[in-house]
């Protein structure tokens, strides 16, 4: 009886939440929310900006300055994801030095939602990476890589959702094929799945069993390869998917000044971003969401 | 109490008729770039700032000196900085070959694009190392029978470039052709096994050097390259560096 009335008194005090809300806002205003994805890749170690000398990148990057960065925007709206594409490791003594340790600090410290696994974050083999994993408050996320076999199992998920302000978002990961690339004493027993196919599964997951609102995939597969198109690339799976919106890569150090925009599997638009090395850009993508019902679902304007 | 589970049955059915669906509507993207005119955040700042120090107290303290600026451009065949790094390798390298099999390394053969930066003159630090080797690479040691050892000289005669050998004498003529090769004065013996030392890199097929896989053995000596370049600064107090008659051409 008792655990009855409570359920009567739970659902009388929220209809009147309800209520209550009916009459600020009536059926045909709109409201929109807001989610902001931000993003690196191939950070490489980076962690102090280059020096005014450097040939080519004098003066930029550096992690303080993209702490205070990430933290004007994250005042600005609350509903931000900030994600890596992996190669996290190597590039500086830092990472000679302390092995990693550093980088998972600082990317903690900045409050890192998910990052995925990259080839040179196995340099220190499979071990090393394991080993640094208690210094990252965040969760890496492969689909890609079956690591039932290594010290990494159960330790890296195939995909991660959050909510923010009542948006279902689905993160999910995928790593490039390590033979020819990693030496196989580093990477062990870590068996790579053809990521075409499971991005089409991790897709269809993530849109029809998990309800998200977006879906991004987090790759370390490389932006594309001109002269082996046949290579799976972010360009070639953003057109052999569908439900994905999102594609932020990694590997190729590609400098796109803006993200592309590419057709999927069923002729509908996927971004497809990456933002160089080093740490020397943030990407931001700012997704609007209109709860207006007149307006159809397809109906998305993209600015870029 | 009926009436009140009725009115709440009632506003919950309104509450789940008015349930907003959303849609996405516009999608804005662009990148930031990371430069001086932001402000680090000093807390960051704050907590990188002992292990900085630390790295840089450490790449910085002087090793060693050198007399000159090396550069792998310097010489055609053989260079003061290839033969440095090959002979580093053969000296540091040896005794733990040694200690573990009870072979001497009898050659060294490493890459000309594996010398990744200029070594300055002046002071000699462990950025040195980090700027002249600044990847991961570690010691491999192969048996190479005479015949293998004959494909690596082939290799160099026809690749013409100063890649970084010791304890091997390969003379040319003027038209490229192999005049002699020798290890330790002696031509080299089809059968004879001879122990030489490279990097993963290249024993795993890096810039085609395919006959290193024709050894019959492989020890892997786990000591980075970098690491051991390191320890040789330490132990010489100046590097005065001269290409010689390792790998000529006669004109």
């Amino acid at each position: 009886m008792k655990r009855r009335k409570f359920i009567q008194q739970t659902a009388a005090s929220s209809a009147f939440i309800g209520l209550g809300g009916l009459t600020l806002s009536s059926f045909n205003s709109v409201t929109q929310k807001k989610i902001t994805i931000l993003h690196t890749n191939d950070v490489h170690s980076h962690i102090d900006p280059f020096g005014p000398d450097d040939g080519r990148n004098a003066n930029k990057g550096g992690v303080a300055r993209r702490a205070s960065l990430v933290e004007t925007i994250r005042k600005e709206n609350p509903n931000t994801l900030l994600l890596d594409a992996g190669d996290i490791f190597q590039g500086t003594p830092y990472f000679n030095y302390y092995g990693g340790e550093l980088e998972f600090k600082l990317m903690s410290m900045l409050k890192y939602d998910a990052a995925t696994i990259g080839n040179h974050d196995f340099d220190n083999g499979i071990d090393g990476l394991y080993a640094q994993l208690p210094h990252a408050k965040f969760d890496f996320i492969s689909a890609n890589y079956d690591f039932s076999n290594t010290v990494l199992d159960t330790h890296v998920k195939p995909y991660k959702t959050f909510i923010k302000d009542g948006i279902k978002i689905g993160v999910f990961g995928l790593g490039i094929e390590l033979d020819g690339l990693v030496t196989k004493e580093l990477f062990k027993e870590t068996i790579y799945l053809n990521p075409t196919e499971i991005a089409q599964d991790m897709s269809r997951i993530l849109k029809e069993e998990e309800h998200c609102d977006l879906v991004i995939c987090l790759s370390h597969l490389g932006y594309n390869y001109r002269n082996n198109e046949e290579k799976p690339s972010d360009l070639t799976l953003a057109r052999a998917t569908k439900d994905i919106d999102l594609i932020i890569g990694g590997h190729t150090h590609t400098f796109l000044p803006k993200p592309t925009i590419e057709k999927n599997s069923v002729g509908k638009n996927v971004l497809v971003n990456q933002v160089g090395c080093y740490g020397l850009y943030l990407g931001k993508i700012d997704f609007y969401f209109d709860s207006d019902k007149n307006k159809s679902a397809d109906g998305t304007t993209i600015i870029v | 109490m009926n009436n009140r589970f009725f009115l709440s049955i009632i506003a919950f059915i309104l509450l789940m008729s008015c349930k907003q669906d959303y849609h996405l509507t516009r999608i804005e993207g662009k990148r930031i770039e990371i430069n001086d005119s932001l402000t680090g955040n000093q807390d960051i700042e704050n907590f990188i700032k002992p292990f900085r120090e630390h790295v840089n107290n450490d790449l910085d303290s002087v090793l060693a000196y050198a007399v000159d600026t090396y550069t792998k451009n310097d010489g055609e065949l053989n260079t003061a900085i290839g033969n440095f790094m090959a002979d580093a390798v053969k000296e540091m390298a040896s005794p733990i070959f040694k200690n573990r099999t009870g072979n001497a390394i009898d050659i060294v053969m490493l890459n000309h694009g594996g010398i990744r930066s200029i070594l300055s003159k002046g002071n000699v630090t462990s950025r040195t190392a980090y700027q002249i080797m600044p990847f991961e690479n570690s010691v491999v040691v192969t048996g190479l029978k005479g015949t293998s050892v004959k494909e690596m000289v082939n290799y160099l005669q026809k690749s013409k470039r100063a890649h970084p050998i010791s304890g091997i004498s390969i003379k040319l003529n003027s038209d490229f052709e192999l005049m002699e090769a020798t290890v330790k004065g002696e031509a080299i013996d089809n059968d004879k096994t001879y122990y030489v030392a490279t990097n993963d890199y290249l024993y795993n097929g890096g810039d085609n050097m395919s006959f290193f896989r024709q050894g019959d053995s492989l020890y892997k000596l786990d000591y980075k390259i970098r690491n051991l370049l390191i320890d040789y600064f330490k132990k010489v107090d100046t590097l005065d560096l001269h290409a010689d008659d390792r790998f000529i051409k006669t004109n």
